[in-house]
């Protein structure tokens, strides 16, 4: 008798369904990579990935998602084993499905209603199919043939039904791991049982390999036992030994020697129980090699470090202040654990770190489709795939990067025809390269296509108000002009590129991550993207400025240069804004003490200071400051969390010591000094 | 309470597998694939082996075989636990060297039936 066993299966759900988002990317990007002269093993993975997907759905209760996949399965199952030929058309209808897959695992996820139509619909393309192209289901390969036939008279219910069972394992059969004691013993639970050795096979004692069995049982079972409960218990050694079973008419008792017997199974089941004790020992239990942690888990420890790393920061200053820096032991132990703070600093960050070919996945099936809607001719390529960096950043760049080669295939590649006029291959290449510069990530999105045309973006600009009829701007303005809210160059709104938001959403984002989007692009030859991420968003490399007796935080990623400044080389326009002519522009200068409204009693006010220069998407500011302090890498600390969101302050964090510096967002900073 | 070596490509499979028979006082050990699991089962013994027949590298067919080739796992009771049903795959299993066949979707009381049997 087992005991039923109860398992919360939602337990293993979130498990289940970052699983189904691996094997959904992995049948993608198959699919996407399928031709009919591909390696087998492209399909074969396709497959896997679909069968993990059928079977852990119908095991944590999902059966929708299960059923859906087995439909898959058939077809891929169809193609495995060359019944079915590979054709575009099966890929679309796959991939089409797989679509489909993918909200039902999302709908699941959510606990949200499941589109049954849709579902449906994909369901009888997926069987109509493989009826119409095989004339016998291939799914029939897959029901279950494990049940025998079971019409003979004699399972007609007896009450008491007499068999006997001829059992004459192999020699070979303790090789399957199949052990006839057990056998037996699984026969004693059906009914009375009466065992007979038959120990004829057993050989002379030096010729005995105690890794074969030589026993045979003649055995009489009494019950209200079927045939079938009986074949079942043998299924699986069925091959591996001769299996007589005879329903005997009512007969009298047979001769039993029931003590022999029992004491010969036994002895048959010595060299297994034997040989496992002895290895028992040797066994030290291993785990794979990877674990499996909730982020927020990461997160805590995170936090928890960058605490540490501030605490210790402190802990040397104060030791600093006080002299007893000079003790050498302690000055020793000091430095010592400096080092391991940073040591670990890194090593958990390193946790939170993923290669960025997770942004890359959705990629290579946007390519496809949108090439196939818009009939254009492109490759899509990759480099430094392997490149990593911070979850957060990385979930955060999948859509903007999606964009960018969305509008690199739409408005960047040309048409064959076009191209080959143009002298260019008739395919055009999109290319992807990610790498690490300094403490940043870069990601170049480029295209051998038309590139930006700067007459065109101009007049756009001009028509929708952007840009004043009569200013003079640089190519790099123009260029940059594409990142305005509101610009779209497209003749016609099309569905790729989005409505009008598109490129100023990306640049917001980048921007929102503490990076920046920038883009170089030749009439003719193709544009570039560049996008610059900080690797992480919970640490920051800060430059510390002053403004009256308060520190602030600038990214340093995003500060050009320092300029020391006096008051008239600042220029002041009508409307009450200040400009600085810096490398042959006008600079708009932002003053931090009047942003901040910081008084102070000193003479320093707006003598002389410091212009911060400030890129911020192309454009660049002056940040008006008294004084830059120095640089310090600095853990964020999120200011919504424990007050709110403040315009201009993306966060603050504590200092080395343990003063409070605000951390500035330079883009909320100009809107902020704009309303 | 056995020593079980757990092989399947799923995650998810694996953690649910392995909480039931960690649930019944087994130790699990566990492979993401057949190789992983051979290079295990090279260094190390255990009582039964739980394995999936779909995996990338190594399936648990092959895996089986292989197992059944080194001393101590030649006579331990190697189970497979798979989605496949076809009788093909089944009848392979059991050249291969399978114990056992147990059809997913898994269910527990299933798994530790056919487990307290081969044991």
């Amino acid at each position: 008798m087992e005991s039923e066993v109860n398992i919360d299966l939602s337990q293993f759900h979130e498990v289940f369904f970052e699983e189904c988002s691996e094997g959904m990317e992995i049948m993608e990007s198959g699919l996407l990579n399928l031709t009919s002269d591909s390696e087998p093993e492209v399909i074969n993975t396709i497959f896997r990935a679909a069968h993990s997907i059928k079977g852990g759905g119908g095991t944590f209760g999902f059966a929708e998602i299960s059923n859906f996949t087995h439909g898959m399965e058939t077809i891929l199952d169809g193609m495995r084993n060359g019944n079915l030929p590979v054709t575009p058309e099966v890929v679309e209808l796959l991939l089409a499905a797989l679509d489909c897959l993918r909200h039902m695992v999302q709908a699941s996820k959510d606990k949200k209603p499941i589109d049954t139509e849709l579902v449906a619909e994909l369901h009888e393309r997926l069987e109509n199919f493989t009826a119409r192209t095989s004339g016998a289901p291939v799914s029939e390969t897959s029901q279950s043939a494990a049940a025998p036939a079971i019409s003979e008279a004699e399972e007609e219910k007896e009450d008491v039904s007499v068999w006997n069972i001829a059992f004459y394992p192999h020699e070979n059969m303790f090789y399957t791991g199949n052990d006839p004691f057990r056998l037996i013993r699984e026969l004693q639970g059906l009914g009375d049982l009466e065992i007979n050795v038959n120990y004829d096979r057993l050989p002379n004692f030096d010729e005995m390999d105690a890794h074969n069995c030589y026993l045979g049982w003649d055995m009489v079972l009494r019950g209200d036992v079927s045939r079938n409960q009986i074949t079942e218990i043998f299924e699986w050694v069925e091959d591996d030994c001769s299996l007589e079973i005879t329903l005997q008419e009512k007969v009298a008792e047979a001769e039993v020697e029931d003590v022999e017997a029992d004491v010969q199974v036994r002895a048959a089941d010595e060299p297994r129980s034997g040989r496992r004790r002895s290895d028992r020992p040797s066994f030290a239990n291993q785990e794979s090699t990877s674990i499996r942690v909730g982020i927020n888990k990461v997160d805590g420890l995170v936090n928890l470090v960058g605490e540490l790393v501030i605490t210790q920061s402190i802990l040397s200053r104060v030791c600093n202040n006080l002299g007893i820096d000079r003790d050498e032991k302690l000055s020793e132990c000091l430095d010592q654990l400096e080092r391991n703070t940073r040591d670990l600093q890194e090593q958990t960050m390193g946790i939170r770190m993923l290669p960025i070919d997770f942004a890359f996945q959705r990629l290579p099936r946007i390519v496809h489709d949108l090439s196939k809607s818009l009939g254009k001719k492109v490759d899509l390529k990759f480099s430094g795939e392997t490149t990593e960096l911070d979850k957060t950043v990385l979930e955060k760049i999948g859509d903007p990067l999606m964009h960018l080669v969305r509008n690199a295939l739409d408005h960047g590649i040309e048409r064959s025809e076009v191209r080959l006029a143009a002298g260019k291959s008739e395919k055009g290449l999109i290319s992807i390269n990610a790498y690490h510069q300094g403490g940043n990530i870069i990601i170049e999105i480029s295209d051998d296509g038309a590139g930006l045309n700067p007459e065109k973006i101009l007049k756009k600009a001009r028509e929708k108000g952007l840009v004043d009829p009569n200013e003079e701007l640089t190519e790099t303005q123009i260029q940059n002009l594409i990142f305005s809210p509101g610009f779209s160059t497209a003749d016609v709104i099309s569905d790729v590129s989005g409505r009008g938001v598109g490129m100023d959403v990306v640049r917001r984002n980048m921007t929102d991550l503490g990076g920046t989007v920038d883009v170089d692009s030749i009439p003719g030859r193709g544009s570039i993207f560049t996008i610059r991420l900080p690797l992480t968003v919970a640490i920051l490399e800060g430059q510390m400025i002053s403004a009256g007796d308060q520190v602030f935080i600038v990214p340093l990623l995003s500060i050009v240069e320092s300029i020391q400044v006096s008051d008239k080389d600042i220029n002041e326009v009508a409307n009450q804004s200040e400009l600085y002519p810096y490398r042959n522009e006008y600079i708009s200068v932002i003053r931090l003490r009047e942003i901040f409204n910081i008084k102070s009693d000193d003479e320093h006010e707006n003598r002389s200071g410091l212009l911060v220069v400030i890129d911020i998407g192309g454009r660049r500011i002056g940040l008006y400051v008294d004084d830059v302090v120095g640089q310090q890498q600095v853990v964020i600390k999120s200011l919504e969390q424990n007050y709110q969101q403040v315009p201009g302050i993306a966060g603050a964090t504590v200092l080395g010591d343990g003063a409070v510096a605000l951390i500035i967002d330079v883009l909320g900073l100009v809107q902020a000094s704009q309303s | 309470m056995a020593s079980i070596l757990l092989v399947d490509d799923s995650a998810s499979m694996r953690e649910m597998v392995s909480f039931t028979l960690k649930g019944k006082g087994h130790t699990v050990s566990e492979a993401e694939d057949g190789v992983e699991a051979l290079e295990f089962a090279r260094k190390t013994s255990v009582d039964l082996v739980v394995t999936d027949v779909n995996m990338p590298n190594m399936d648990g067919i092959t895996l089986t075989a292989e197992l059944r080739k080194l001393d101590s796992y030649k006579f331990i009771p190697i189970l497979i636990l798979t989605t496949e049903t076809g009788s093909v795959k089944k009848e392979q299993g059991k050249v291969a060297g399978a114990t056992g066949w147990i059809e997913k979707p898994f269910d527990p009381d299933n798994l530790l039936g056919t487990i307290n049997r081969v044991l």
